[in-house]
């Protein structure tokens, strides 16, 4: 696979071409080995937590260190994966292909935010072994525990502190990008609809990190100097750490789910043979939900709380951010009607986003009624709506990209029929494991607990099972992907038939990706054949 | 194909300068997460940051704000000196906004280690026997002067490496966005100390 851009000679050899490279490829791959790293540790640390609950009392772990297992599974998923997972692997790679770039707008900027990821990742793994040991503060390090608990908080706060600071330059380096570096020709609405997720999503990144930035800092700052902001024996509101932390990390899960939607809506027209229907809709649902999500973070805080005024805007703003959502699922079903649908592995991995979402949104619904969300607040319920969206959506969306754009990376195709299984173990794990958490939730089994009533092992023992299927489908998937990038065969500039941009340039790309900036004439869907 | 540096010699003017103000929104975030921490505390507890607000010294202030819109002048007369050319003018003009920004960092250390010599600093005895509104008005004042403060360095340095990059002739009256980057950040700096002037200074 020695070609493309693989072969660019820069000024450093060996593994420093690589990370101190600042081709937008390159940072891209950079993003998808750090991440694969972590997420490993991150998903071997939710298996774990499965095999504790197999059966109630202690299995294989007492009551502080599953604490500590919970929270750092949640700290790395969320903000070493899903978070950036997409932006920062898909966005850096495809997004200026997609626009006929040859470059992000801040090259050197882009390289520096991935060395701030990596220093962030590891500065939080590292708080695992110093200090008073592995937080236990789950991942919303809500105050005034976090700022109580001996274990070492502020170095993993500040870890994710770092890790923000990097999704900030990484979404206002891709608003300039699509601003300024799009091909003569490349309109606003010939632009793909994963870089209009991604546009909207940098948004979002740059518009609300900063505010978990500065409250990070407050917990640090709380923690050293004892300055009473959030901590009730001196007179501050935990409540308002509450609501700094939400207002943050609720667009945050739209950072997440975003440019998944966006991948879904690039694959369904290469795999149906059809132009998407209602690209101007998917377009503005997405600037419609990142301006929404960010008004609607009370929902998380109905039980700690608020007046009742707010707690009905609130609920009322989070009803309509399905609207968008729906607007998306319903021209994503047009636009399968009447294709020639070819099931790929990418398009298997979107339909099952579209299925599993829609499981997600809906159960979110419940959650977003006051009435009800007093019942299921805390629940197991709450664990499995967020997978659903979470896992179902964001990563199920991140697994089709990868089995979408893999041949363009790499240059190699991998055994359909082999990830075709993985696929199949990776859905019926990840319902297996899941689904039953919403029953057990609706019947009163909390979550973040280690140890259960009698009464929920039934499914907790069918949700461990689960869980061993879907981590051999994800470790099927990624030996299979391994493989191809040693002996797959040649995948050629354009093995799906995509008409964007990023398919008219070799695999892989050369190094300035375009010999010659590309004229663009036609919308990103019209397929030739 | 080779690496050659097509990329790396590519200038957008209009891209740089938006990618700074999109910066300058994050930090103005940043700080907006503070203010709103502010204006609820300020809600709650409005005895209190009177009684708080009244202890400052209105002087020191006045002068820190004195200096610091001076070296907004500076700052903007030295990028006006650099599009005309005036490359001395440039040099000396950055110079005053980095000493301007030294003489404010020089008050504030007088005034802080004036209040914590009195043994008013977070966590201190003496500040938690008052009641809540005055402790959380100078956890605040800390917090936000202190965040500012830093910025002020920061700024410092970042006008230094300016001033390097002049004197050598990296910045001159054809490439100078660089340079105008850097007063955007530092009218930045200099705006949200207006801001936190009357709201700990003034409003008593």
């Amino acid at each position: 696979m020695k070609s493309g851009f693989y072969e660019a000679k820069g000024k450093h050899r060996g593994i420093l071409s690589w990370i101190l490279s600042t081709d937008h490829k390159r940072i891209g791959l950079l993003y998808l080995f750090t991440m694969l790293t972590f997420t490993t540790v991150g998903i071997s640390l939710g298996s774990l937590l499965r095999l504790e609950l197999i059966a109630p009392g202690e299995t294989i772990m007492a009551a502080g260190t599953y604490n500590a297992v919970f929270t750092l599974h949640g700290v790395i998923m969320i903000f070493l994966f899903v978070i950036p997972g997409l932006p920062a692997v898909f966005g850096n790679f495809c997004m200026p292909l997609q626009i006929g770039a040859r470059e992000v707008a801040f090259p050197r900027i882009n390289l520096f935010s991935w060395w701030l990821f990596v220093a962030g990742g590891i500065i939080a793994v590292m708080s695992l072994f110093t200090g008073g040991g592995p937080i236990d503060t789950g991942w919303t390090f809500y105050a005034p525990y976090s700022i109580k608990t001996g274990t070492n908080v502020t170095l993993a706060v500040f870890g994710v502190f770092l890790i923000g600071f990097s999704s900030i330059l990484t979404g206002l380096n891709f608003i300039t990008t699509i601003h300024r570096l799009r091909a003569p020709g490349m309109n606003w609405f010939r632009l793909p609809l994963f870089s209009w997720s991604i546009y909207s999503t940098a948004w979002i990144q740059v518009l609300a990190t900063p505010i978990i930035g500065i409250t990070l800092l407050l917990i640090m700052v709380e923690r050293y100097f004892g300055i009473g902001v959030f901590d009730p024996d001196k007179g501050g509101d935990p409540i308002l750490f509450q609501h700094l932390f939400w207002i943050y990390s609720h667009p945050a899960v739209y950072v997440m789910v975003l440019p998944a939607m966006g991948v879904v809506s690039d694959i369904i027209p290469v795999f149906a043979r059809r132009t998407i229907f209602g690209y101007k809709m998917i377009a503005f649902s997405s600037l419609a939900i990142a301006l929404l999500g960010s008004l609607v973070w009370g929902h998380h805080m109905y039980t700690s709380g608020m007046s009742d005024t707010a707690k009905v805007i609130f609920s009322l703003l989070t009803f309509l951010v399905a609207i968008p959502s729906a607007i998306k699922v319903f021209n994503w079903i047009s636009t399968l009607y009447k294709g020639s649908i070819t099931v790929g592995t990418p398009l298997l991995y979107v339909l099952s986003f579209i299925f599993l979402f829609a499981i997600g949104g809906l159960t979110g619904l419940v959650n977003s009624a006051l009435a009800t969300d007093i019942h299921i607040h805390d629940t197991q319920f709450v664990v499995a709506h967020f997978h659903y969206t979470m896992f179902g959506g964001t990563a199920f969306g991140f697994v089709g990209a990868l089995h979408f754009w893999f041949p363009k990376m790499f240059g190699k195709i991998y055994s359909e029929k082999i990830a075709k299984t993985a696929w199949a173990f990776i859905f019926v794990g990840f319902n297996t494991t899941f689904f039953p958490l919403f029953m057990l939730g609706m019947n009163g089994m909390p979550r973040r607990y280690y140890d259960y009533l009698p009464q929920f092992q039934t499914g907790n023992m069918i949700a461990t099972i689960g869980s061993w299927i879907l981590v051999s489908g994800v470790v099927l998937m990624v030996v299979n992907l391994y493989r191809a990038t040693q002996k797959g065969e040649e995948a050629g500039s354009n093995p799906w038939g995509g008409a964007s941009l990023e398919w008219h340039v070799p695999s892989p790309p050369p190094h300035d990706n375009f010999d010659e900036i590309p004229v663009v004439e036609t919308k990103p869907y019209e397929f030739k054949y | 194909m080779n690496n050659t540096s097509t990329i790396e010699s590519h200038k957008d003017y209009i891209g740089a300068k938006m990618g700074m103000w999109l910066f300058l929104f994050t930090e103005l975030l940043l700080f907006g997460g503070l203010f709103l921490i502010y204006a609820v505390y300020r809600y709650s507890y409005h005895g209190g940051f009177q009684a708080g607000s009244g202890e400052l010294s209105t002087i020191a202030g006045t002068v820190n704000t004195v200096i610091l819109i001076t070296s907004s002048l500076t700052m903007a007369v030295s990028i006006s000196a650099i599009q005309r050319g005036n490359r001395k003018l440039c040099l000396a003009m950055l110079l005053a906004t980095i000493l301007f920004a030294a003489a404010f960092m020089v008050n504030k250390y007088f005034e802080w280690g004036a209040k914590i010599h009195h043994g008013i600093y977070p966590g201190s005895p003496e500040l938690l026997s008052n009641d809540h509104g005055t402790v959380l008005f100078y956890g605040l004042y800390y917090v936000m002067t202190g965040l500012h403060g830093l910025h002020v360095l920061v700024g410092m340095v970042l006008l230094s490496i300016m001033f390097f990059l002049v004197y050598r002739g990296r910045i001159d009256s054809t490439d100078f966005v660089k340079l105008e980057n850097s007063g955007l950040y530092w009218h930045f700096v200099d705006l949200i100390w207006i801001f936190l002037f009357p709201l700990f200074y003034l409003i008593t």
